[in-house]
């Protein structure tokens, strides 16, 4: 539990530090009101047309992709936080593992999923 | 003795302080991802929520399963749907997530599916003495899983190809698709 702690501490610090910078400012800041303030910044011009714009649909194949190594990750943790005692069979194991995901990846690649159109 | 005793009081009060905590954000979070106009600002807050749960699940000393909200929720599933949100928008984002009339049949429904489970929950007799549990997990995972069920495991490698796999047609039909058309 104490080795949480700190994490706890760290989080009260993390939420203190940013209300105590955002409090000083809204106490100490120049007030001026004008819609202008409101506006979306983009370089200091005004924008052109809505900034909510779409995005486009490649993103969304780096997304799917990224889940599954995602997934991968979560199978490597346990095997790297013990993993002086698994040795080397465990080693070979994982091995295979990263192997079998690995040919996805070559898969995914000589698609031309990765290239950007 | 007294000393002990002491000690292990002010750890509890701690984990009710951090468990007070947690279940605050993630009730706040919770119910800004239903209130809040903006489906992007909605699915931020529902990080927020995968967050606090993974704390709680430490406080239960699931570290494994914290590890797992991170990754998969926080992580996979979050960006998942921001960009799903984000592809498949509509015309004003700031109005993508309406408040309707609905809530007012939605609110009694799951208000009496609350109290059910709540009744559920103080009638069923918990096992209140499980045995000790341990401290981290994970090392108990692992020869688990690269041991005595290694086949299993690498069939999850083999579930994740073909999922990926799975993943490049379908994207790659839909860009012909759009293509020729």
């Amino acid at each position: 539990m104490s080795v949480w702690l700190g994490i706890l501490f760290f989080i009260l610090a993390g939420f203190a530090f940013s209300a105590i910078g955002l409090g000083l400012s809204f106490l100490i800041h120049p007030r001026s009101k004008n819609r202008f303030k409101l506006e979306t910044y983009e370089c200091g011009l005004p924008t052109i047309g809505p900034t909510w714009v779409q995005f486009k649909t490649q993103y969304f194949t780096y997304a799917l992709i990224f889940v599954i190594f995602d997934v991968e990750v979560l199978y490597l943790y346990p095997w790297a936080v013990s993993f002086t005692q698994l040795g080397f069979s465990g080693l070979v194991k994982m091995f295979i593992f990263i192997f079998i995901l690995v040919l996805g990846l070559w898969y995914a690649w000589k698609e031309g999923a990765l290239e950007w159109r | 003795m007294k000393q002990l005793q002491g000690c292990a009081d002010m750890e509890n009060s701690l984990e009710l302080i951090a468990f007070f905590l947690l279940a605050g954000s993630l009730l706040t979070g919770a119910l800004m991802v239903v209130t809040l106009k903006n489906l992007v600002n909605s699915v931020l807050s529902l990080i927020v929520v995968f967050f606090s749960l993974a704390g709680i699940f430490i406080l239960l000393n699931a570290d494994f399963l914290a590890a797992v909200q991170v990754l998969v929720y926080a992580g996979g599933v979050c960006i998942m749907l921001v960009f799903g949100v984000m592809l498949v928008q509509r015309k004003d984002m700031r109005e993508s997530n309406p408040v309707n009339r609905r809530f007012l049949i939605a609110a009694p429904l799951t208000g009496a599916l609350f109290l059910l489970i709540g009744l559920v929950a103080a009638k069923s007799p918990w096992v209140k003495e499980a045995g000790e549990v341990p401290e981290n997990t994970i090392e108990h995972l692992a020869p688990i899983l690269l041991r005595d069920y290694v086949i299993p495991f690498e069939a999850v490698a083999i579930l994740l190809t073909v999922a990926l796999t799975g993943v490049l047609l379908l994207v790659k039909e839909v860009k012909d698709n759009g293509r020729s058309s």
